[in-house]
C-alpha cells in the first residue's frame, strides 16, 4: 500500500458525560476514496467535526502528514489541506453563488482562476447560477455548491459529510460522478455515507460505524460481500 | 414648508449620530447574537473621554489637527475598551445559555456607566466648543456647520464600512461569521479575530457617535448611554437587527421621524411615538424593513 496521508488513533469524543466516539482507529492512504458507514447516530458526523477541529477530542490522535491536528484551532485545519463540506451543506445561505466560493479560497493569497474554472466544469449549474443567492439553490444543487466550495481552498483531501442527505436520486448519482472525478484528480475523498451502496460503489475501502465503535472494515467489495453489511445497510436478507 | 425643510435637516442630524451608534449594536448582533447592552454606555463614556483629551492633552486647542486628534483617541479607548469588554465579559460566556449573555451585558452597561460617574461626577458637564458656531439662514431654515459635519462625516464613515464589509475579504468574512460560525471556521476563518475586529468597528463608530452627541447637545451626562443607546437600538431593530445598511437606513428613518414629531407634534411625545412606530413596523415586519432577505433552505 503507499504511503499514509492521514490517521486517527484511538479516537474518543463525548458531548459532557455522554461517549460519542468509543475509541476508534482508522487510515487513509493518498489518492483513496475511504468511507465511513453507519446508521444515524453511528458518530460519522461527530468523527468529520472532530477532524476539522470543531469538536475537541477527549483522547486519542488525529494526524495529517504526521501533523497532529488535535491541538489546533478549528481555522487552521483548511490551511493544512484539509477541506470539509459538511452534513446539510451548510452553505452562506444569503451570499452569492459565487461569494460563497470565494469564501472557500479564503486562506488562499490569491483565487486560483483554475481551481474555479474547474469547479464550474465539475458543476456546470454553479456557473449558470453565480450571482444567485445560495439559499435559493435546490438542495442538490446546494451539495454542489459546498462541494465546490470545499474545493477551492485546494485540499490535498477532502471530507464529504452526506452528500446525498435530502436530495433526489438523480442528482446523488451526479455528484457521486462527480466525486469520482475529484479522486482521480489526485484529491483523496473521506466519505461519510447512509446510502451505504452508492458509497461502496464509489470507495476503494470503507469502515463500519456502530454506536461510536467500527464494527467492521475493509475494502468495499469485502464489505458489500459481508452478510453484515448486506443485513444493516443493503436491506436484503439472507 | 419652513419646518419641513427645517426639520428635515434636524432628522438627518441625529438620524446619522442614531444610525452610527446602532451600527456597533448590529454588527455584534449579526456575529453573536448578543445585545451589547454596554454599547450606548460606551458611547457616553467616548463623550467624556474626549472632553478630557480635551482639556488634559490637547490644552483646550480647537485647531483642526486637534479635533481630529480627539476624534482619533476618543475611538482608539473606546476600540480598547471594546476589546476588554468583550474578552471579560462575553467571551468567557460564549457556549452559555443565552439569558447569561445578556446579564452580562447589562451588568457591563452598570460597570461602565458608574465608571463613568466616579471618574467624572454625576452631574452634567459641558462638550468643548469644537466646532465654530457657524450658521447659514436659507430664509428661515437654519443650518449649522456642526450638522453638516456630523451628517457628512456620518456618510462618509457608514459609506466606508459598507464597502468594506461587500467588497473585501475580512468583509465576507465578517458575512460569513455572521450566517454561520462553524462553516466560517471550515473556511480558515479565524472567528474570534473577526469577534474581535467587530467590537473595535462598532466601538470606534459608536464613540464617534458619543462625540457627535456632545457636539450637538452639548450637555453630556454619565447616564445618558441609557437614552441614545436606546433610540440606536430600537433603529437597529427597524432596520432588521443584524443587517449593516439596515442600521443605517433605521437610523436615518428614527431621526427623521423624531424631528417630525417634534416639529408638528410636540417633543414631548416624540418617545412615545417612537414606540409605536417601533410596534406598528414590528407588526409588519418582524424582521424589520431589511431583515432576513431569504429564507433559507434546509
Amino acid at each position: 500500500m503507499s504511503d499514509i496521508l492521514f490517521e486517527i488513533k484511538d479516537l474518543e469524543v463525548s458531548y459532557g458525560s455522554i461517549a460519542a466516539i468509543k475509541g476508534i482507529s482508522l487510515e487513509v492512504h493518498k489518492g483513496e476514496i475511504v468511507t465511513i458507514l453507519g446508521a444515524n447516530g453511528a458518530g460519522k458526523t461527530t468523527t468529520m467535526r472532530t477532524i476539522s477541529q470543531l469538536l475537541k477530542a477527549k483522547s486519542g490522535s488525529i494526524r495529517f502528514k504526521g501533523q497532529e491536528l488535535t491541538q489546533l484551532p478549528a481555522h487552521k485545519i483548511v490551511k493544512l489541506g484539509i477541506s470539509h463540506s459538511p452534513e446539510g451543506r451548510r452553505v452562506f445561505g444569503i451570499l452569492t453563488v459565487e461569494e460563497n466560493l470565494l469564501l472557500g479560497a479564503y486562506t488562499q493569497t490569491k483565487m486560483d482562476r483554475e481551481v474555479l474554472d474547474w469547479v464550474f466544469r465539475l458543476f456546470p449549474r454553479l456557473e449558470e447560477r453565480r450571482k444567485q443567492l445560495a439559499g435559493t439553490l435546490s438542495g442538490g444543487e446546494q451539495q454542489m455548491l459546498a462541494i465546490g466550495r470545499a474545493l477551492m481552498s485546494k485540499p490535498e483531501m477532502l471530507l464529504l459529510d452526506e452528500p446525498s442527505l435530502g436530495i433526489a436520486p438523480i442528482l446523488v448519482k451526479a455528484i457521486f460522478k462527480q466525486i469520482k472525478e475529484i479522486a482521480e484528480s489526485g484529491v483523496t475523498v473521506l466519505l461519510v455515507e447512509q446510502n451505504a451502496k452508492a458509497a461502496l460503489k464509489l470507495a476503494d475501502r470503507g469502515y463500519v460505524l456502530d454506536v461510536g465503535k467500527i464494527a467492521l472494515s475493509g475494502t468495499s467489495a469485502e464489505l458489500l460481500a459481508s452478510e453484515k453489511v448486506q443485513e444493516a445497510y443493503l436491506g436484503k436478507k439472507h | 414648508m419652513d419646518i419641513f425643510l427645517q426639520q428635515l435637516a434636524n432628522g438627518l442630524t441625529i438620524g446619522s449620530m442614531f444610525a452610527l451608534v446602532a451600527l456597533g449594536y448590529t454588527m455584534v448582533y449579526g456575529v453573536m447574537r448578543l445585545i451589547n447592552f454596554a454599547h450606548g454606555d460606551m458611547v457616553a463614556a467616548s463623550a467624556f473621554v474626549g472632553l478630557t483629551i480635551y482639556t488634559q492633552v490637547m490644552g483646550q486647542a480647537t485647531s483642526l489637527m486637534a479635533v481630529i486628534a480627539i476624534f482619533l483617541l476618543a475611538a482608539l479607548s473606546m476600540a480598547v475598551v471594546g476589546i476588554i469588554l468583550e474578552r471579560i465579559a462575553y467571551r468567557p460566556l460564549r457556549g452559555a445559555p443565552r439569558l447569561s449573555a445578556v446579564v452580562s451585558a447589562l451588568g457591563a452597561s452598570l460597570v461602565i456607566q458608574n465608571g463613568i460617574m466616579l471618574i467624572w461626577g454625576p452631574r452634567m458637564r459641558i462638550f468643548p466648543e469644537l466646532v465654530p458656531q457657524v450658521y447659514w439662514d436659507f430664509g428661515g431654515v437654519v443650518i449649522s456647520l456642526i450638522q453638516v459635519i456630523i451628517l457628512v462625516l456620518s456618510l462618509v464613515l457608514m459609506i466606508s464600512l459598507y464597502l468594506f464589509v461587500e467588497k473585501t475579504r475580512m468583509g465576507a468574512a465578517i458575512r460569513a461569521s455572521s450566517i454561520d460560525q462553524d462553516a466560517a471556521r471550515l473556511m480558515g476563518i479565524n472567528v474570534n479575530s473577526i469577534i474581535a475586529l467587530i467590537f473595535i468597528i462598532g466601538s470606534s463608530l459608536g464613540a464617534v457617535g458619543g462625540l457627535f452627541i456632545g457636539l450637538y447637545y452639548r450637555g453630556i451626562t454619565f447616564n445618558m448611554g441609557w437614552q441614545y443607546g436606546l433610540y440606536a437600538f430600537i433603529a437597529a431593530i427597524i432596520g432588521g437587527i443584524g443587517n449593516i445598511p439596515g442600521a443605517m437606513l433605521g437610523g436615518m428613518l428614527l431621526g427623521l421621524f423624531n424631528a417630525f414629531i417634534a416639529g408638528y407634534v410636540s417633543s414631548t411625545w416624540a418617545d412615545a411615538f417612537t414606540f409605536i412606530l417601533l410596534i406598528v413596523i414590528l407588526i409588519v415586519r418582524p424582521t424589520g424593513i431589511l431583515g432576513e432577505r431569504v429564507a433559507e433552505k434546509v
